[in-house]
């Protein structure tokens, strides 16, 4: 299936990137020719297969809801772009 | 012998009987750092200060008869492994400026051992990348060649070995990143089976696929290494409560009856340079004179490997990536003035190209109406690799392959064609997707003196045979004992 300058743009915007039209230009270039790759995929039976998301089985990890010390506020804040009153600020979210 | 050039065995043994101390052994390997760094451009960050008072309580502790293997020791640190206090870049504009809340579990570890830390390592941004090129801030250089990669993501980890700018190091493996460059640039580098190591404080790419893992100078070193890094940690809930035994007695030197396998596959595997396949099959040949039997075996879906990683992983790192939104921190893009913009002009600026190529297709194959396409069909392939390595393992106790199909390439011949690159993966992707363990060993060097490594894969928590074989193998060569001219 090839991969269209307008997939391209949407799957940027979902990922909240903004590319340039160099960008969009290359990028539909190489990721066509990734894509078009990965779908040797199809040549595969995988019907009745079920998927592997973690190479080693896992039981869940319970553990007791108890509180512990982790990083203090102030901690947490040393690389916030922007901060105040042991909060982070972002710009304006409503118009 | 000079101090830098020293093993972690050389060294502690000089160490523990006052010979030298860990302020000499670390102003040494400083020192020659200074005066090469410029040539190989191993280092983001140099840790002189910390190192120097690590070294001091490290000499204290030795005075009062506490020398752990480690003590003392200057280990480089690749720059995606937090260390309290100190930046961790990830080799990206996005993390340009972002000091490590706390410490890796593995920090703590070696930190407990005495061990000194030198300096945070280059590497492609965010691992991403099979030749450290992919870094925002510098290029690094092969040690054997100035002109050629040291291979990636831990480029810079492998090259500061390679050329004694540090003692050991500690890399980060999701499809190779730990092998390939140890491969290029001479050294032993082991990716432990997934949840060996424990991954917090490891900036997250691939989840299911990253491990932590050391590059050392020799195999004794690689077992030393994991001693300490290795077990459960209740941090991370993918570490497995499995015992860590004391790797160094897994070094036997005797591997009489051991059963290695070859995968017909990979002989067939398209642009394998004739000089390591040979590198690779001298070595099959040497391991069967010291009572070693070889035989074949099959991994059928060798041909999907590339295919399945290139979904899976790209996949997990855009959904990781998420989280750089200019907003808790690093690099923010200051100018926009409402938050869609300004996590939009953040992103962009501050991830690189091949960050964003990832970021894009692995957003596309989760996007509703291609997940099971690519997402669910790619996991399926997976469970069917994985069954591939079981099956062969039920017949030979280890696998014999090539790591990387050419030794190191020259700087920038693959920079604009990712697929190339990619394709390059072939011989380590298949570990990481199957969570088996997998080192490399100085097996040869091509006619242009450039590294070739042998590549061990194993069973599950099978460590202690990797690392037998790789011993026994390492003691009959004296490939590992070279060093560049530099």
């Amino acid at each position: 299936m090839k991969i269209t300058r307008e997939d391209i743009v949407h799957v940027a915007d979902l990922a909240r990137l903004d590319l340039n039209e160099d960008a969009i230009k290359k990028f539909s270039d190489q990721i066509g020719m990734i894509l078009e790759y990965v779908e040797k995929l199809n040549q595969v039976n995988t019907e009745g297969v079920s998927p592997t998301t973690h190479a080693i089985l896992l039981t869940n990890a319970f553990r007791e809801d108890e509180e512990h010390q982790h990083i203090d506020i102030e901690d947490a804040l040393t690389n916030a772009p922007e901060k105040e009153d042991g909060q982070f600020i972002v710009p304006k979210i409503v118009k | 012998m000079k101090l830098h050039e020293l093993t972690i065995t050389q060294a502690h043994k000089l160490l523990k009987k006052n010979e030298i101390s860990a302020r000499e052994l670390t102003r040494a390997t400083l020192e020659h750092v200074g005066s090469i760094e410029g040539k190989i451009g191993a280092y983001i960050t140099l840790l002189e200060d910390m190192a120097m008072t690590q070294a001091e309580s490290a000499d204290q502790a030795i005075a009062k008869g506490n020398c752990h293997p480690l003590t003392g020791i200057p280990i480089a640190v690749k720059d995606l492994i937090c260390i309290k206090g100190q930046k961790t870049t990830c080799a990206s504009r996005i993390l340009e400026n972002f000091i490590s809340p706390y410490d890796a579990t593995v920090i703590k570890n070696l930190k407990r051992a005495g061990a000194v830390f030198i300096g945070k390592t280059n590497m492609d941004e965010f691992a991403m990348g099979s030749s450290t090129e992919n870094s925002s801030h510098k290029l690094t250089h092969n040690p054997w060649n100035p002109d050629r990669i040291p291979g990636g993501s831990s480029g810079g980890s492998a090259a500061a070995v390679g050329a004694d700018m540090c003692i050991s190091a500690l890399g980060s493996d999701t499809g190779g990143s730990i092998r390939q460059p140890a491969s290029h640039c001479g050294v032993v580098g082991m990716k432990p089976t997934y949840g060996r190591v424990s991954r917090f404080g490891l900036v997250a790419f691939a989840s299911s696929l990253d491990q932590i893992g050391p590059i050392t100078k020799d195999v004794m070193d690689c077992a030393l290494m994991m001693n300490v890094i290795s077990g459960y940690d209740k941090s991370d809930s993918t570490s497995v409560p499995e015992d860590v035994p004391d790797y160094t007695a897994a070094l036997k030197n005797n591997i009489k009856g051991m059963i290695v396998g070859i995968p017909v596959e990979y002989h067939s595997v398209k642009g394998l340079d004739p000089e390591v396949s040979a590198a690779v099959n001298s070595a099959v040949k040497l391991i069967e004179s010291l009572g070693a039997e070889c035989i074949e075996v099959s991994l059928p879906n060798t041909e999907y490997v590339v295919a399945t990683y290139y979904v899976i992983a790209p996949s997990e790192a855009s959904s990781n990536l998420a989280r750089y939104d200019g907003v808790k921190y690093g690099f923010r893009d200051g100018e926009k003035q409402n938050l869609l913009d300004m996590y939009c002009g953040t992103r962009s600026k501050g991830f690189g190209p091949e960050v964003q190529r990832r970021i894009i297709i692995g957003t596309y194959c989760l996007s509703s109406g291609y997940y099971d396409a690519y997402y669910g069909k790619a996991s399926q392939v997976r469970t069917l690799i994985m069954e591939d390595f079981k099956k062969a393992f039920e017949t030979c106790d280890v696998i014999f392959a090539p790591v990387a199909p050419t030794p190191a390439f020259k700087v920038g011949e693959n920079i604009d064609d990712p697929l190339t690159m990619y394709l390059s993966d072939i011989f380590t992707l298949s570990a990481n997707l199957a969570g088996i363990p997998g080192m490399s060993v100085p097996c040869g060097f091509s006619s242009e003196g450039m590294p070739i490594g042998l590549q061990v894969l194993g069973p599950h928590f099978a460590e202690e045979k990797l690392l037998n074989i790789a011993y026994a193998f390492e003691q009959a060569t004296d490939f590992h004992k070279q060093r560049p001219e530099l």
